[in-house]
C-alpha cells in the first residue's frame, strides 16, 4: 500500500511515521504532488499554530491539493483543525471540510489546565475508524484548541466541555488526539483507517 | 476524565539505564529501550529518559537511542539532560522525543524557555525544577542538585509558565531518593498557583506516596525510577489500588 504523509512546516511528523512502521507499513514524508494524489492512503499530521501552518499551505498551493483528495485522508491533531472552517488560533480561515469551529479551551478554575496533557477516553463511536470495544477507552491528547461538535463528529472527549474527538465526512477522517502515541488502541486506529 | 499519568524515568549514562540515589552514587538497570517498551506494555502513561552523560560522544548515543525509542515505544516520550540551545531541542524531536525537558540551561538563560515554546510549541516544554527546602524556602538548584541559585521555587515556576511552559516537572531534591513520600504540600502549592500540568517527582517509595501525590498534592502526573525499576512497585498493581483510592487512571 502506498501511503504519503503530507510534508509541512508543522511538527510531530515522524512520530506518526514511526507509529505506521510499528503496524507495518512503510509511509512516504512528501510534499511531492503526484506523490499525494496517487497515494492509497494520505495522512495530514502535525502539532503546531494554525495561521502559520495554514499560511504554508495556502502558499505551497497544498490547501487546495488537500480539499480534492478523492483517497482516504486521516488528519491529526493540527490537521484535524485545519480540516475546520476556522479556528480562533490566529483567527485563521480552515480548509473548511468539516463544519466544526476550533476554539481555544477557557479554564474556568486553575484546576482546569490548559494544554489538555495526557489520557483521556472516548465515546459516542461511529464509522469503521473505531471498534465497539473502543467506547470509553483512553487516548493521548496534547492541545489548547479543540474542534467543537456537529453532524459530522464521530467520537467525543469530555474535557472542560464535549468536544469532537474524531470526525468524518465523506473519504475525510481525523482526530483530535494522537492515535501514533496511543499504545495499542492507537496502533488499532491507525490499522482501521488502512483498512478503509 | 483526563486520567492522572504514571511516568518511569530512566536516567541513561553511555547507553544504559542507572539511577541516583540521593543524586550519587548509582546502581545499573538495564536497557533504556528494552525498560521503556516494557514499561509501555505495563501501562504506563509516558516516560522520561535523562542523559546524564557529559561527552560529546555520549550526546551521539543517546541520540541514537532517542531514535530507537521513537521507533519501539507507542506511548509518549521527554527527554532531558545537556541541553542548552534550540539546536538541541531541534535535534532530539528530529530524533523523535515528544517533549524536552530543560533544567540548568534555562536558569542561566530563562529566554531559552520562550524560544522553544514559540518554535516548537508549548507542548514540547517541560521545565524541570531541582529545590530543597532550606530555612523556610523552596531554593532551586543548578546541575543535577550540586550548585544553590538565587531563584525560588514559586516565583521561579510561575515565571517559565508565562515564558512558555507546557508542564513544570519539580523534584523536591529533600524528598528524592529517600522513599518516604513527595513533597505534597509545596506540589499542592504549585498546582493551586498554575495553569498548566505540575509532574511530581522524588519521594516515591509505595503506592499510598503516589495517592498522596495525586489527592493531596493534586499533582498531574507521578513520576519515579528506582520503585520501577527494581520491581518494588508494578505499574498495574499500583494502578488497581489507585482507582480503588478515587484517583483516575488509565487502565
Amino acid at each position: 500500500m502506498k501511503v504519503a504523509i503530507i510534508k509541512y512546516n508543522a511538527g510531530n511528523i515522524y512520530s506518526v511515521m514511526h507509529g505506521l512502521k510499528r503496524i507495518g507499513i512503510e509511509p512516504i514524508v512528501t510534499d511531492d504532488k503526484s506523490f499525494i494524489l496517487s497515494a492509497d492512503k494520505v495522512i495530514f499530521p502535525g502539532v503546531g499554530e494554525a495561521s502559520s501552518t495554514m499560511a504554508y499551505l495556502h502558499e505551497h498551493k497544498l490547501d487546495e491539493l488537500i480539499r480534492d483528495l478523492k483517497q482516504p485522508v486521516l488528519g491529526i491533531c493540527i490537521g484535524l483543525q485545519l480540516m475546520c472552517k476556522h479556528s480562533e488560533e490566529g483567527n485563521t480561515e480552515c480548509l473548511g471540510i468539516f463544519d466544526a469551529e476550533v476554539k481555544r479551551f477557557q479554564s474556568q478554575k486553575i484546576s482546569d489546565k490548559v494544554p489538555q496533557m495526557g489520557w483521556n477516553t472516548i465515546h459516542s463511536l461511529q464509522t469503521k475508524l473505531f471498534t465497539p470495544e473502543m467506547e470509553n477507552q483512553y487516548v493521548y491528547y496534547v492541545h489548547s484548541y479543540y474542534a467543537t461538535c456537529c453532524s459530522q463528529t464521530i467520537a467525543v472527549t469530555d474535557y472542560l466541555q464535549p468536544f469532537s474527538a474524531a470526525l468524518n465526512r465523506d473519504n475525510f477522517y481525523a482526530t483530535q488526539f494522537h492515535p501514533e502515541k496511543s499504545g495499542l488502541l492507537g496502533e488499532s486506529i491507525l490499522r482501521n483507517f488502512m483498512n478503509l | 476524565m483526563l486520567a492522572k499519568r504514571i511516568v518511569p524515568c530512566l536516567d541513561v549514562k553511555d547507553g544504559e539505564t542507572v539511577k541516583g540515589i540521593n543524586f550519587v552514587n548509582f546502581r545499573q538497570a538495564g536497557d533504556p529501550v528494552e525498560l521503556g517498551a516494557e514499561y509501555s506494555r505495563q501501562g504506563a502513561d509516558e516516560l522520561v529518559y535523562l542523559d546524564i552523560t557529559a561527552s560529546h560522544e555520549g550526546r551521539k548515543t543517546f541520540t541514537d537511542m532517542v531514535k530507537r525509542v521513537a521507533a519501539e515505544v507507542s506511548i509518549p516520550f521527554t527527554v532531558g539532560g545537556g541541553i542548552n540551545e534550540l539546536k538541541d531541542v531541534d535535534r532530539l524531536l528530529n530524533a523523535g522525543a515528544d517533549k524536552v525537558s530543560v533544567n540548568s540551561a534555562v536558569i542561566r538563560n530563562p529566554q531559552l524557555i520562550n524560544d522553544i515554546s514559540r518554535n516548537f510549541g508549548a507542548q514540547v516544554c517541560v521545565v524541570a525544577i531541582d529545590a530543597k527546602y532550606e530555612g523556610g524556602e523552596w531554593i532551586c538548584y543548578l546541575n543535577g542538585g550540586r550548585i544553590p541559585t538565587d531563584k525560588k521555587l514559586f516565583t521561579w515556576a510561575l515565571e517559565a509558565q508565562e515564558r512558555g511552559a507546557g508542564e513544570i516537572l519539580f523534584t523536591s531534591m529533600s524528598h528524592d531518593g529517600v522513599k518516604m513520600g513527595y513533597a505534597n504540600d509545596a506540589l499542592s502549592h504549585l498546582a493551586d498557583s498554575l495553569s498548566i500540568p505540575v509532574i511530581a517527582s522524588g519521594g516515591a517509595g509505595t503506592k499510598e506516596h503516589f495517592r498522596d501525590a495525586f489527592l493531596i498534592g493534586k499533582a498531574d502526573a507521578a513520576l519515579a525510577a528506582s520503585v520501577f525499576h527494581f520491581g518494588e512497585i508494578t505499574i498495574p498493581d499500583l494502578k488497581d489500588y489507585l482507582s480503588t483510592q478515587g484517583v483516575v487512571v488509565r487502565k
